[in-house]
């Protein structure tokens, strides 16, 4: 994986990310009018195959964006050089993907 | 006549062995002084140890660059009304580089990733073939035209925090230079152009602060020359040409 690939992922994982985020905000806005529940939520979300594989391609969306995006600031702003750096941003994305995926989970299956 | 007699200098002195360390100097002040000419007066009649380096005094050289007051600057081409506070100013040798000593700033680093950005020429044809016509008007000739008049003075390296924080990266004037040559219809080697900004430091780690493109002394854009070379390389990824 070179530098450019890395600035590939997070521009095309960027491009992924901002339908989502308009679908997320405008969904959240139209689902409080009259209260929110949580039986209301779920209701919406558990067994659909739809908003699994959005929530799903959002989380792993967000990992990659958001680890290529740390690691850069990783080695302007705490110094991390080679492996360490690497190491440390795969982890972050890995961590968010983790989170991610069991709060998809959670509210869809 | 000045609204005081004198300024008070601040130069930022030492080297790789010792830590730069900041002498004020007292130097007359006069209605029409640069920054070198006070530089100069201190070394000619107050410290003859003091180094600094200048060439052409007239911005053509490109070798007097300075910090002034925190802000890379040619020293030749700056007035001292423009810069001192009253009646002070600070100057010290130009940032992201070593020193060597006093003002005098270790270029090496800065030609070497001229060179990794492959701001060298490869020719399209030979000593003995007709040479090529180009068509000045040519949109690809007009991208070239706008970074020629670099004269590699390091401003724009210095200026930029991408540099500060990433040493690896190539720098605003190397990436300007590969973006001169890769629009150059002269330059027969684009895709080797495009991997060597591609690579560790190359133009794919620039913020797009445009501190270069600000502080740039002959107003040279390096920052859209570098987001010439992103697109470039998306294109290319995508398969699509020139």
């Amino acid at each position: 994986m070179t530098e450019f690939h890395l600035y590939m992922a997070q521009r095309l994982s960027a491009l992924v990310m901002a339908p989502f985020v308009i679908v997320h905000i405008g969904v959240m806005i139209y689902a409080i009018q009259g209260g929110l529940s949580a039986a209301e939520i779920l209701g919406r979300t558990q067994g659909s195959v739809f908003w699994f594989a959005f929530y799903g391609m959002f989380v792993i969306a967000v990992s990659i964006h958001a680890s290529i995006g740390l690691r850069t600031i990783l080695g302007e702003w705490a110094g991390l050089r080679g492996g360490m750096r690497d190491g440390a941003s795969a982890l972050i994305g890995l961590g968010l993907f983790a989170l991610g995926a069991q709060a998809v989970w959670a509210v869809t299956a | 006549m000045p609204e005081q007699d004198h300024l008070t200098v601040t130069v930022q002195r030492g080297g790789p062995d010792a830590p730069l360390q900041p002498q004020t100097f007292q130097v007359p002040a006069y209605d029409n002084q640069t920054v070198l000419d006070v530089v100069s007066w201190i070394q000619q009649n107050s410290d003859p140890t003091l180094t600094y380096r200048f060439a052409c005094r007239v911005g053509m050289c490109g070798s007097c660059a300075m910090m002034v007051n925190g802000v890379p600057r040619w020293t030749c081409r700056t007035h001292v009304g423009k810069v001192s506070k009253g009646g002070a100013i600070e100057v010290g040798p130009l940032r992201n580089l070593p020193v060597i000593k006093d003002l005098a700033a270790d270029m090496d680093p800065f030609f070497d990733k001229w060179v990794a950005a492959e701001g060298m020429h490869h020719p399209t044809r030979t000593r003995h073939d007709a040479i090529e016509a180009i068509d000045p008007v040519a949109s690809d000739r007009q991208e070239a035209n706008a970074g020629i008049e670099c004269i590699n003075c390091s401003v724009c390296y210095s200026a930029c925090d991408t540099v500060a924080g990433n040493p690896d990266y190539l720098g605003p004037a190397a990436l300007q230079r590969a973006w001169t040559l890769f629009n150059d219809a002269k330059d027969a080697d684009r895709d080797t152009i495009l991997d060597a900004v591609s690579g560790k430091g190359g133009c794919h780690s620039c913020h797009s602060m445009g501190s270069c493109t600000t502080y740039c002394p002959n107003e040279l854009d390096p920052l859209s020359a570098i987001l010439g070379l992103k697109r470039a390389t998306a294109k290319r990824f995508f398969g699509g040409r020139k």
